[in-house]
């Protein structure tokens, strides 16, 4: 008989992140150079619109199949190819940008290609939880049930990334103007 | 949408925290506005990045050695498991710290005040639970530190904890405590959680047993992620 334990809380990342949770490879969820993989950037600002330089932005996603390798996916789990990780991890700089190197993610059983994505930061008592969707994916976020059950159009619109020259870009804004829809798990 | 049998993660209510906590400053323009929409768990929630010893190089978990020389302070072990809310061990799991030295500095360029950096520790350390979902990591016990959040304020000695289970929903960051800190009381991070029973949470607990003689104290910390009704895949352990 196993006793059930109660969670441990979440304590914010703090200010001195940078000492541990930046790796050289964070921010390639397939490693450069790999063909078709694409940049996703943008910028995480606040409630005055100023930047977050100490923040930290992570980011999880099916392969181009829609698939995972993870042993949870009930359609069985497809072995990571081409060193595509599925997860990125970039802190953001003094201007708040971030930027992850991925393919893109394929449609996920009746859901539009999209990207998870956590941001950690100091401020920030729990991560915030949000979605990436891909603006070029139109019909398919119209279909999306996570998209449609969103109040307006407004909130939908801070959920999807505009195509740019080397990918994608979505920036993420806390609090205020065009406040980023965020989630609860 | 989909008819797939998925596992699902639940909620603990007690261990919820607010978004929004005025006397930590940041919060204030931190915190989103609008009211969290519920996300219903779908694959891309109950799936997550899984990691092994690959990203733990041998001697990570020892923070005391630098190879120039050893850290100054009080050297202790921070041992613990990492379960789930059910009670099962979650393995495989990667713990990430980092802390302040024993005066309370950190090795970063934010961090100064009229304390001395450590040469021989740069408060980091790396490790994976093992299949009883077991963690050790040896350390020298981290000293307080002030910050700018009020007049006088000063941060309880803490570690900070990053951690990965097996699903997107089970990621956490969290900070650990050493027991009877007198500053507990005078701390907003430490008072946002509203649950009195779940700040206890994140107290270590001093554990005789654990100590090494002539060598070091210990702490033990365990962490608790979110269960799920369906982990078919889980060792199971039986509780001491
Ligand atoms: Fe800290």
């Amino acid at each position: 008989m196993r006793p059930s334990r109660q969670q441990t809380p979440s304590q914010t990342v703090g200010p001195y992140l940078h000492i541990a949770l930046p790796w050289a490879d964070g921010a390639y969820a397939v490693p450069a150079g790999t063909p078709g993989a694409i940049w996703l950037r943008g910028r995480l600002t606040d409630g005055n619109g100023d930047p977050v330089p100490d923040g930290l932005v992570e980011t999880w996603q099916a392969d181009p199949d829609g698939r995972f390798d993870h042993p949870d996916d009930p359609r069985g789990a497809v072995p990571a190819a081409n060193g595509f990780r599925g997860f990125g991890r970039c802190p953001t700089g003094p201007d708040g940008e971030y930027a992850i190197l991925t393919l893109k993610p394929g449609a996920v059983s009746g859901q539009a290609p999209h990207v998870d994505i956590s941001v950690f930061a100091r401020g920030l008592l729990d991560r915030v939880v949000t979605r990436l969707y891909f603006a070029d994916e139109a019909e398919a976020n119209a279909a999306d049930p996570v998209l449609r059950n969103l109040p307006t159009d407004a909130d939908r619109a801070t959920l999807v990334a505009e195509r740019t020259e080397d990918g994608y870009r979505l920036d993420i804004r806390l609090q205020g103007d065009h406040e980023t829809v965020f989630f609860a798990l | 949408m989909t008819d797939l049998v998925l596992p699902r993660y639940r909620t603990d209510e007690t261990a919820n925290v607010p978004l929004l906590y005025p006397d930590y400053k940041s919060t204030r323009s931190r915190s989103p506005g609008k009211p969290l929409v519920l996300l219903p768990h779908q694959l891309t929630e109950v799936t997550g990045p899984l990691f092994g010893e690959d990203r733990v190089r041998p001697g990570d978990s020892d923070l005391t050695g630098a190879p120039g020389g050893e850290a100054i302070g009080q050297r202790i072990i921070v041992h613990g498991r990492v379960l789930d809310s059910d009670g099962r061990a979650v393995p495989d799991a990667l713990l990430e710290v980092w802390q302040a030295n024993a005066g309370g500095r950190y090795l970063h360029a934010n961090g100064e005040w009229p304390t001395p950096l450590d040469p021989n520790f740069t408060g980091l350390g790396r490790a994976v639970t093992d299949s009883l979902g077991r963690y050790r990591f040896v350390t020298i016990k981290p000293g307080a530190y002030p910050w700018g959040n009020h007049h006088n304020a000063w941060r309880p000695a803490h570690i900070h904890f990053s951690l990965f289970g097996r699903a997107f929903t089970q990621r956490l960051v969290t900070q650990m405590y050493f027991p009877d800190d007198p500053l507990f009381a005078y701390d907003p991070i430490w008072n946002s959680i509203p649950d009195e029973r779940a700040r206890q949470r994140l107290v270590s607990r001093f554990d005789l047993a654990a100590t090494e003689p002539n060598w070091a104290l210990a702490f033990e910390f365990d962490i608790v992620l979110r269960g799920s009704d369906a982990t078919p895949f889980e060792a199971e352990v039986d509780d001491e």
